[in-house]
């Protein structure tokens, strides 16, 4: 438990050791400790609250990388019923990097596709880091196309650190295939609503991440560049990602302030890892009101709102 | 003979070399040939020798592209309001004005190229390295919306290092902008050519840059999503050589040709008028 826990987190610690070592002394000698452990519960709850209530951009961003916090597939099982995993891009292979196949939401077929990360190191090995290849993208527009074909809404999930910079993928067209799915998600014939679970890594989160609505779980982050990134590039030091964070504008409210999600779907306290079927609910709840509003809006009317959304982004004057 | 004329050479050249301004030389940077630097203006800026294309202004590239006196610019009033107050963005665009001029990272205008109507965007390497914000994802649009509008061809030359990463998520979103106009060009059938040059990479790249439906690069331009720097930390070992160069790509089916400088302008015209269904330049004369 300690190897997750979050350098912010450590407040907590002392009084999640009270309550555990109170549970267990009550377990070994049947004494009734509820009247003792009922305060300890309630002042670990409000610390916890209060420490997430005011948690920097780069605290948000360990939150949304914490090795425990939910993924796709975790998603998968909790959120949808009936999934039935479809691979491949037809082209050159698999890519375990995102996991994509039909599933219901609340009874109604849906094409999901999501990054996946590993929680390990073998998971991780097998997964990439949630790091796609040309090949990822390519799959996820294909079945994209399926979803359309068959007039299913597409949900995607985003969680990726970015698309992978490796030799393969540049071999084989990394900066194609994201383009190409921006350009033909533009006219995707089919309802695309898109949540960030997790990181919203640049390009490669954009790559599945064009939509009529796009939501945000309340720790999760968006941005054009790590924070890691960008303080290497700016300030020729990676350890002045707070600074980074701080500056790109990449937390949940932020993106909502600056027009590019439609909406925030509240973790439970202690974010998402804290408490996974909380976060599930909140996140299934959501994706079906959407859905069902989606649905609703004729094609052509929602093609013709999604390229408005889309060109009325971006700051300037013009004087 | 031979001997008298193996003297008297070097010392003709040298006697040239005395009588023009030593300001007048250039060295390529790829080969390190000198040469006069009239020579390489004359060759586009592409090293007689080794054939380096050097970069070229964005002025270059209309003047090069587009029939004389036909240029017309749009939307040059068009600026950036740092959204998110960047530290040190205001100055850096000033800089950027100072160098590049007040057009941004990318101009947009259109002309005439063998007597068709096109629209023309060519990026600014030298405003900021050409990155993507607000301003250059609106002035593409725009352009690629007047282009289907008023079914003119379109031609983007490419430069850039990416998105610019003191808009934020905003200049991410530009992708998603230029990509939704884009799509409704390929729907009204309107050809778009898609030129890129050193550099073209991320969020440039990873978007109008590569959904030219004619994708042409000229000779050596480093093209690709990740940088060399960034793929050569995240693998922990060296590029092999030529890797992500125009040649590169072609070999990999990413591009449709290379073209070098010199043929840029015959091979768009000779491009457009098949897509358009014009008569061959010969017959139209
Ligand atoms: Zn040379």
């Amino acid at each position: 438990m300690a190897t997750h826990t979050l350098d912010f987190e450590r407040p907590l610690l002392e009084l999640e050791r009270q309550i555990e070592e109170m549970k267990r002394v009550a377990g070994e000698t049947a004494v009734d400790v509820a009247k003792e452990l009922a305060p300890l519960e309630k002042k670990l709850a409000e610390l916890r609250a209060e420490i997430y209530k005011n948690l920097t951009p780069m605290q948000r961003v360990q939150v949304a990388r914490h090795p425990k916090r939910p993924y796709t597939l975790d998603y998968l099982s909790t959120v949808f019923t009936d999934f039935v995993e479809l691979h491949g891009d037809r082209l050159f292979r698999d890519d375990p990097a995102i996991v994509a196949g039909w599933a219901r939401l609340d009874g109604t077929s849906v094409m999901v596709i999501g990054h996946q990360k590993g929680r390990d190191t073998k998971e991780n090995l097998l997964r990439n880091f949630g790091m796609a290849h040309p090949e990822g993208y390519r799959k996820a527009l294909r079945l994209m196309h399926l979803a359309e074909q068959f007039r299913a809404p597409v949900i995607t999930l985003v969680d990726t650190p970015g698309a992978y910079p490796g030799l393969g993928a540049e071999e084989r067209g990394q900066a194609e295939a994201i383009a190409r799915n921006l350009v033909e998600m533009a006219t995707l014939r089919t309802p695309i609503l898109t949540a960030v679970i997790g990181e919203g890594g640049s390009g490669g989160a954009l790559a599945v991440g064009l939509a009529d609505r796009v939501l945000m779980l309340e720790n999760s982050v968006y941005s054009v560049i790590s924070p890691e990134g960008c303080a290497a590039i700016l300030w020729k030091d990676a350890s002045q990602r707070e600074r980074a964070a701080e500056a790109l504008k990449i937390t949940a409210e932020d993106l909502q302030e600056l027009g590019v999600i439609d909406e925030i779907i509240p973790e439970p306290p202690g974010g998402a890892h804290a408490d996974p079927e909380a976060a599930a609910e909140a996140l299934g709840e959501t994706l079906q009101r959407h859905v069902r509003q989606l649905r609703k809006i004729k094609l052509d009317k929602l093609l013709k709102r999604r390229e408005e959304k889309y060109l009325s982004m971006g700051a300037l004057t013009e004087k | 003979m031979a001997w008298f004329k193996k003297e008297r050479k070097p010392r003709t050249s040298e006697r040239v070399k005395l009588e023009i301004p030593a300001d007048a030389w250039e060295k390529c940077d790829e080969c390190g040939h000198i040469d006069i630097k009239d020579r390489f203006v004359r060759a586009l800026n592409v090293c007689p020798n080794c054939g380096h294309h050097r970069r070229i202004s964005a002025q270059e590239y209309i003047d090069l592209l587009v029939d004389e006196g036909s240029w017309h610019e749009l939307d040059t009033r068009l600026r950036s309001t740092d959204p998110l107050r960047f530290e040190n963005y205001k100055q850096r665009l000033e800089t950027a004005v100072h160098k590049a001029g007040p057009l941004e990272a990318v101009r947009t205008g259109y002309g005439r190229l063998d007597g068709m109507p096109v629209g023309v965007g060519v990026m600014d390497f030298n405003f900021m390295g050409g990155s993507m914000g607000s301003v250059v994802g609106e002035k593409l649009a725009r352009l690629t919306r007047r282009s289907a509008e008023r079914r003119t061809p379109l031609i983007v030359v490419s430069a850039s290092g990416g998105a610019r990463m003191q808009e934020g998520v905003l200049s991410l979103m530009q992708m998603a902008k230029t990509s939704v106009e884009i799509a409704r060009l390929r729907t009204a059938r309107v050809p778009f050519i898609s030129i890129l040059t050193n550099p073209t990479t991320g969020g440039v790249s990873a978007s109008y840059a590569m959904q030219g439906d004619v994708i042409v690069a000229e000779p050596g331009a480093v093209v690709g999503f990740a940088g060399p720097r960034v793929i050569k930390q995240t693998i922990g070992q060296d590029l092999p050589e030529g890797f992500q160069t125009a040649e590169f790509l072609l070999e990999h089916g990413m591009v449709d040709a290379v073209v070098p400088r010199s043929e840029l302008r015959d091979t768009t015209g000779q491009l457009l008028r098949h897509m358009a269904g014009r008569a061959p330049a010969e017959a139209a004369d």
